[in-house]
């Protein structure tokens, strides 16, 4: 092996710092997956909530526990394994980051929770000013991210010391799409921190009295793009390296992989202004530019998309398929480590569609704040990205525990799949039509009045009604699955899948690793897209806002 | 005569099947159905944006 | 690095669709002049009530201006004044609106108007209200426990 430090196992010390993350990580998950059947079941107008709890609350409940709780600690576990095992295993001091790491995460997000249960931040899980909710809430938002700030110290720590015992090498593609990551993760949580920080945390702690909403809210997109691709990214990981290797196949080529990595880094956060697309104290001008900006972060998308059929087509030609789809039939639909994940890449095919529709400037006003847009993200992160997670977790959870995927859990996982592909269709389906047809998101069951428009969407949210159980279900699999693999399945060796690229892939050129060039030009672009801006919005400020707790 | 036919023969269907089994064209058609379906979903609700404007 | 022929065909094609797209995107928005709503003026949210337009919320008429009327919308947790407004069909309607507290919503569903009300900001949007019937307007920014009930109707006659 060229790699001197990779291991076939990951080692069981750093397994036990992952493991750490999937158990809560799959806590959440029950415990959002629940208010997710609660939310569709308020939505269809046949429920009401029991003993007083509001149904923003549960929404808050769902927002945070899924989309942040969920996300971030799945992401780390899988990318301190990915990294232990491809670069090696990590130091004392390194592993000693990691846990301080973890409690951050954890104690933050039990005080987050807390608020939350108590009622007192019930802001839904953008927290937009001016509801202002405990500070103790905005706190332990704050230790979630400074937890993540010590596992990226770990994994650049890890990633120095592999450079160094490996001179004049690329790096482990893994980990190189690992740190690449982290690295746009971490310019990206600046901005969130400098408004919980500067402008949250003093105005609930009553410090000062108002706040400066747009300057928040540019702060809050200027990270909240780039936190969807923080859940992406892993999960082309997972497409790029993983998939090729668990069908059997090769990569189709390292260094395409790596400079889609790269573009998604320099394109991913100048683009928040097209979350602001409707709002005051933005000229048009410097959203258009963004839009520009957004379109381009598309690209990588579709050489990834060429790249993934690409390994497909090429395996099942190994394999002697013959004419234009012949290889289709190859592909081992039988085994859930790869039919899982692949459910999630059709998902987003019509996600990235949507996508394209929400980003596009003035058109954003068909869709903007309709149930579209759940819709559209029940597709690409909790679908495309969740499943290519239960995915991995498949393979990664028996292989950190010592214990095997037996076929029996693999039957029950196509199940799992196919049940989520099923819900999915129905509930994001009906999100997507009755979203067009102009019913808002983040909104409890109301008949607006007797409008006849609202009418109209009933029988939508009550096709929700019905793909959100179903999804409930399958998420009840998963949770079975989960709990088998890490406590009850047979012992043995469940094989890491890291893919090789094909022969005649070429060399992988040095530039990819060259961080100074990379960061450079990423703070080059938002400086470009949020100088002026950003000046705009503090100089010509309106009075500043006080707070209100409207629940 | 015949001998250098079926010669001839083999040599072309190794061929065909070389070019057949390191062929992307099936990539190229799926690549092309996607952004089939990324230009339908887009020109369809820009109409719905024209015609609500 | 190299680039096999066929992904060299699917970028070109791609990326000139995304050129299209924001091409099309563009011209509507800076020649035709259909910008998103992205009023620069601000105000005092505090004192919403005693400003003008803002102190006679309603339909008016006005003068030598590129639209016929001005529509004025207060917000506040969780209601719109006017609760109900009629605008006769076929007119050009810059609708201007404002919120006294939190971030609020402001879509008029089955049109183009939606737009975010940003406490000290004022929003605007110019739309011709070319269909008849009942349209619905509501919060679609979530606001506080209210937020569900918060819905105005507007309603284009002949
Ligand atoms: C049982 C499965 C699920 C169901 C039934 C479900 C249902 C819903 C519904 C109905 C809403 C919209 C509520 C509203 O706008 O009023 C929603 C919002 C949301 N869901 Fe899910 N969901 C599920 C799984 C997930 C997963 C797995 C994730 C993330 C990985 C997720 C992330 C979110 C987020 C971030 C929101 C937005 C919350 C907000 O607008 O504040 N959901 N979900
Ligand atoms: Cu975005
Ligand atoms: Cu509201």
């Amino acid at each position: 092996m060229l790699n001197q430090l990779a291991n076939t196992k990951v080692d069981r010390r750093d397994g036990k710092l992952a493991m750490a993350h999937f158990y809560v990580a799959f806590i959440a998950l029950a415990i959002g997956g629940l208010a997710g059947l609660l939310q569709v079941l308020v939505r269809s107008g046949k429920l009401e909530l029991p003993a007083g709890i509001g149904y923003y609350q549960i929404l808050t409940v769902h927002g945070v526990i899924l989309g942040l709780v969920l996300t971030t600690f799945f992401i780390i576990g899988f990318m301190v394994s990915s990294v232990s095992k491809t670069a090696g295993t990590f130091t004392t001091r390194q592993r000693t980051l990691g846990w301080i790491g973890f409690w951050f995460k954890t104690i933050g997000t039990a005080m987050a929770a807390v608020m939350i249960l108590l009622n007192e931040a019930t802001v839904l899980f953008t927290f937009y000013a001016p509801l202002q909710a405990h500070f103790l809430f905005y706190l332990g938002l704050t230790l979630v991210i400074v937890g993540t700030w010590f596992d990226s110290a770990a994994i650049y720590m890890k990633y120095g010391q592999w450079k160094k015992a490996n001179p004049g090498q690329p790096s482990p593609l893994l980990t190189f799409m690992t740190v690449i990551t982290l690295i746009m993760w971490d310019v990206a949580t600046l901005g969130v921190a400098t408004t919980v920080l500067f402008q949250l945390l003093p105005w609930s702690l009553g410090i000062v009295d108002t706040v400066n909403v747009g300057v928040s809210r540019a702060l809050f997109w200027y990270f909240g793009h780039p936190l969807v691709y923080f859940w992406l990214m892993p999960a082309y990981m997972a497409w790029y390296v993983v998939i090729p290797k668990v069908i059997g196949g090769k990569m189709f080529s390292d260094s395409l992989a790596r400079m889609s990595f790269i573009l998604l880094l320099l394109f991913s956060i100048p683009v928040g202004f097209h979350h602001q697309l409707l709002e005051p104290g933005i000229d048009p001008a410097w959203k258009f530019l963004q839009v520009v900006l957004t379109f381009l972060v598309v690209i990588p998308s579709l050489m990834t998309a060429f790249s993934l059929f690409a390994t497909f087509e090429s395996y099942g030609r190994s394999k002697g398929a013959k004419g234009l789809f012949g290889w289709f039939k190859k592909l081992p639909w039988g085994d859930a480590r790869f039919t899982v994940p692949f459910i999630g890449m059709l998902a987003f095919i019509p996600g990235g569609a949507g996508g394209l529709v929400n980003a596009s400037h003035q058109m954003n006003q068909v869709v903007h704040n309709t149930i579209w847009v759940t819709g559209h993200f029940h597709l690409t992160v909790a679908t495309a990205v969740l499943l290519t997670f239960f995915g991995v977790a498949y393979w990664l959870i028996p292989h950190l525990t010592g214990r095997t995927f037996t076929k029996k859990m693999n039957k029950l996982a196509l199940i799992q799949g196919i049940t989520w592909a099923i819900g999915m269709t129905f509930m994001s389906g009906a999100m997507h039509a009755a979203g067009l047809l102009g019913a808002p998101r983040r909104s409890s069951f109301s008949d607006y009045g007797g409008a006849a428009q609202a009418a109209e969407w009933v029988p939508y949210q009550i096709a929700q009604a019905v793909g959100g159980t179903i999804l409930f279900l399958s998420i009840i699999l998963m949770l079975y699955i989960f709990v088998n693999l890490a406590f009850f399945a047979p012992k043995g060796d469940q094989e890491f899948p890291v893919g090789e690229v094909a022969d005649q892939a070429e060399k992988t050129p040095m530039v990819f690793d060259n961080w100074k060039l990379w960061i450079g030009i990423t703070a080059c672009l938002i400086l470009f897209a949020y100088t002026l801006p950003l000046i705009d919005l503090i100089q010509n400020a309106p009075p500043g806002a006080k707070g209100f707790k409207f629940w | 005569m015949a001998k250098t036919e079926l010669n001839r023969n083999t040599e072309t269907e190794t061929e065909i099947e070389v070019e057949d089994s390191s062929s992307l064209k099936g990539t190229l058609a799926s690549v092309f159905l996607l952004g089939f379906i990324l230009i339908v979903t887009w020109v369809s609700v820009y109409s719905l944006f024209l015609d609500r404007s | 690095m190299h680039l096999h022929k066929f992904e060299k065909i699917w970028l070109i094609f791609g990326i000139g669709s995304l050129l299209v797209f924001l091409t099309v995107l563009g011209v509507s928005a800076f020649y035709l002049g259909n910008q998103p709503p992205s009023c620069l003026a601000t105000i005092d949210p505090e004192k919403v009530d005693t400003q003008a337009p803002f102190n006679e919320p309603g339909l008016k008429k006005v003068e030598g201006k590129e639209w016929e009327y001005e529509l004025v919308f207060v917000a506040s947790a969780f209601n719109y004044t006017p609760g109900e407004v009629q605008i006769p069909k076929g007119a050009k309607v810059k609708v201007i609106a404002t919120t006294k507290d939190v971030i609020h919503g402001f879509e008029v569903a089955g049109t183009n108007v939606n737009m975010m009300l940003e406490p000290g900001y004022i929003s605007e949007l110019v739309y011709t209200f070319n269909k008849t019937g009942e349209f619905l307007v509501l919060c679609n920014e979530y606001c506080g426990v209210g937020h569900h009930m918060m819905t105005s109707k507007i309603e284009v006659v002949e």
